[in-house]
């Protein structure tokens, strides 16, 4: 009981933000191609957006969750706009040069704005339920799970069911062809920043509910966010849902004290287990579990 | 005034030219071929064609209106339709998914789009929630024609549809496509199986290092002995 309740279920919780933080990552990679180095820092500017939201409101940061995708989808999208945009035809790195520079800009930002400490949504301790007589589970963490619950259903209906949805799947297959059948390749990128950007504001606001807010939360987790992406197989969105709670999980089970009393992997070097797992597959599967691109 | 007009089209990579002027044109409801050893630029004539190389000179009419350098965007608007001859269909999405790609323009209900294009190809009826990567190579044949057909187009534009494929489903394809011109669809279709090709070609194309070389019906085509010796082969 000990093991499902200090270390599954956190690890389903941190799967859940780093498979919504993945997910938006393999989004973007599939459609625009570059591995966008801004991500982590997305996450941590939708964080804070609702910490304003938070203070300025009185509402539980869940329910100012929408203002915050908001947010931070039209940030990307004026992101994308002003510095990948105009490098989109030249080699890719220089994208992913951009997208580091916009990643120190936002994490600068944040503390011009903010501050550099630490802060929280809401101070004190919360007691966790008792469910089932067994499983003791904090309100915060059962929140996390059915909203992420709810998010990937939606971006699976929309993925699945929209033709706008189709063709973002189109063009991270063929490009060219979906050029050929006269999709506008400008118009699912758009779409494609409004939902990768929103599900990592999600995740931020996860993140910042679970532990707490700081500058550098979001970009300490590009780390797990590309290994669960790269797990999943890059640019197969389901693949990075998987690989996102197969990391979580894996991180917390890591310390998990299995033999005698001290944990397997020491909890300071938890994030080197999901630097193991993505170095591993690149190394024997890099289209990964799920057969994602590789180029 | 014939449905595509190509005047003197040079086109090519960069610093590079391919094609050195090339004179084109095809007829409503024809079935116009263009043959020629590897490197001849037939290929490159279709990229042209449809915006995705880059056109340096010359002019391509469709329907009497300019479209020299059209992106293919645009193209897929006014009646034209594509087939390339690699990455011409979507790999992860199923056969229904990849024929509703082929009317992403169209507002409304797809369905009847869709019925007509099972009608057309029984195969893929059968075979709607595949996901067309894990069909074999004359299906996924099918599944390329069957998505630019969905607008109904005025003139189809193939790259070698039956390259790599067995010769029982060549002919297969074959079929399709001269039952496919019968509908009154103009077909301009570059092919390997030269031969074959020209058998149910109206019109013919030679070309040959980014130019001209012969022009005429097929018949003339398959009769003329010096081309027989220097192009056709088998």
């Amino acid at each position: 009981m000990e093991l499902i309740n200090l270390y599954v279920v956190p690890g389903i919780v941190l799967g859940c933000i780093y498979a919504l933080g993945a997910v938006g990552l393999s989004l973007v990679y599939g459609v625009l191609r570059f591995g966008h180095f801004a991500h982590g820092d997305m996450m941590t500017f939708g964080a804070y957006v609702t910490l304003s939201a938070v203070s300025l409101t009185g509402l539980p940061p869940l329910a100012t969750l929408p203002l915050a995708i908001l947010v931070t989808a039209a940030l990307a999208v004026a992101v994308d706009r002003l510095f990948y945009r105009p490098f989109r035809d030249g080699p890719t790195i220089v994208v992913v040069i951009a997208s580091f520079g916009v990643a120190l800009m936002l994490r600068s930002l944040v503390e011009i704005f903010w501050g550099a400490d630490d802060q929280a949504y809401e101070s004190g301790i919360r007691r966790p339920i008792l469910l089932f007589n067994m499983l003791l589970i904090a309100p915060r963490h059962i929140l996390i799970i059915t909203t992420a619950v709810v998010l990937v259903m939606a971006l699976h209906l929309f993925l699945s069911r929209t033709r706008l949805g189709k063709a973002m799947r189109a063009v991270s297959d063929q490009p060219t062809l979906a050029r050929i059948c006269g999709i506008d390749l400008d118009t699912v990128s758009l779409w494609t920043w409004i939902f990768g950007a929103g599900l990592a504001a999600a995740a931020g606001v996860f993140l910042a509910i679970d532990t707490q807010l700081d500058p550098n939360m979001g970009w300490n987790l590009l780390l797990p966010l590309f290994a669960a992406a790269i797990l999943g197989g890059i640019g197969k969105p389901y693949g990075a849902i998987a690989g996102g709670l197969v990391i979580g999980l894996a991180e917390e089970l890591s310390t998990y004290p299995l033999f005698g009393g001290h944990p397997l992997v020491r909890p300071d070097y938890k994030t080197g287990v999901a630097f193991a797992i993505m170095v591993t597959m690149l190394l024997w599967r890099p289209s990964g579990l799920f057969r994602g691109r590789v180029y | 005034m014939s449905l595509l007009e190509i005047e003197k089209l040079r086109a090519g990579y960069g610093d590079t030219a391919i094609l050195h002027g090339i004179d084109l044109a095809a007829e409503a409801g024809e079935l116009a071929v263009i043959i020629g050893p590897n490197g001849a630029g037939k290929s490159t004539l279709l990229k042209a064609l449809f915006g995705l190389v880059a056109t340096q000179g010359g002019q391509v009419r469709f329907e009497g209106a300019d479209i020299t350098g059209a992106p293919p965007e645009r193209l897929a608007g006014l009646g034209m339709a594509y087939v390339p001859q690699e990455r011409n269909v979507f790999p992860t999405l199923t056969v229904s998914e990849n024929l509703e790609m082929g009317a992403f323009s169209v507002r409304g209900d797809l369905k009847p789009l869709l019925d007509a294009q099972y009608g057309l190809f029984p195969k893929l009826s059968r075979r709607r929630s595949q996901p067309v990567g894990e069909m074999s190579g004359g299906e996924r044949q099918l599944v390329a024609l069957a998505r630019a057909l969905m607008k109904t187009p005025k003139l189809l534009l193939l790259d070698e549809p039956t390259a790599g494929l067995a010769p029982k489903t060549t002919e297969e394809i074959f079929a399709h496509i001269r039952s496919i011109n019968r509908t009154g669809i103009a077909v301009l279709m570059v092919e390997q199986n030269a031969r074959r090709a020209l058998e149910i070609a109206d019109r013919g194309y030679v070309l040959a290092a980014g130019r001209n070389r012969f022009t005429g019906t097929g018949a003339e085509l398959l009769a003329n002995r010096e081309m027989a010796e220097a192009f056709l082969g088998g």
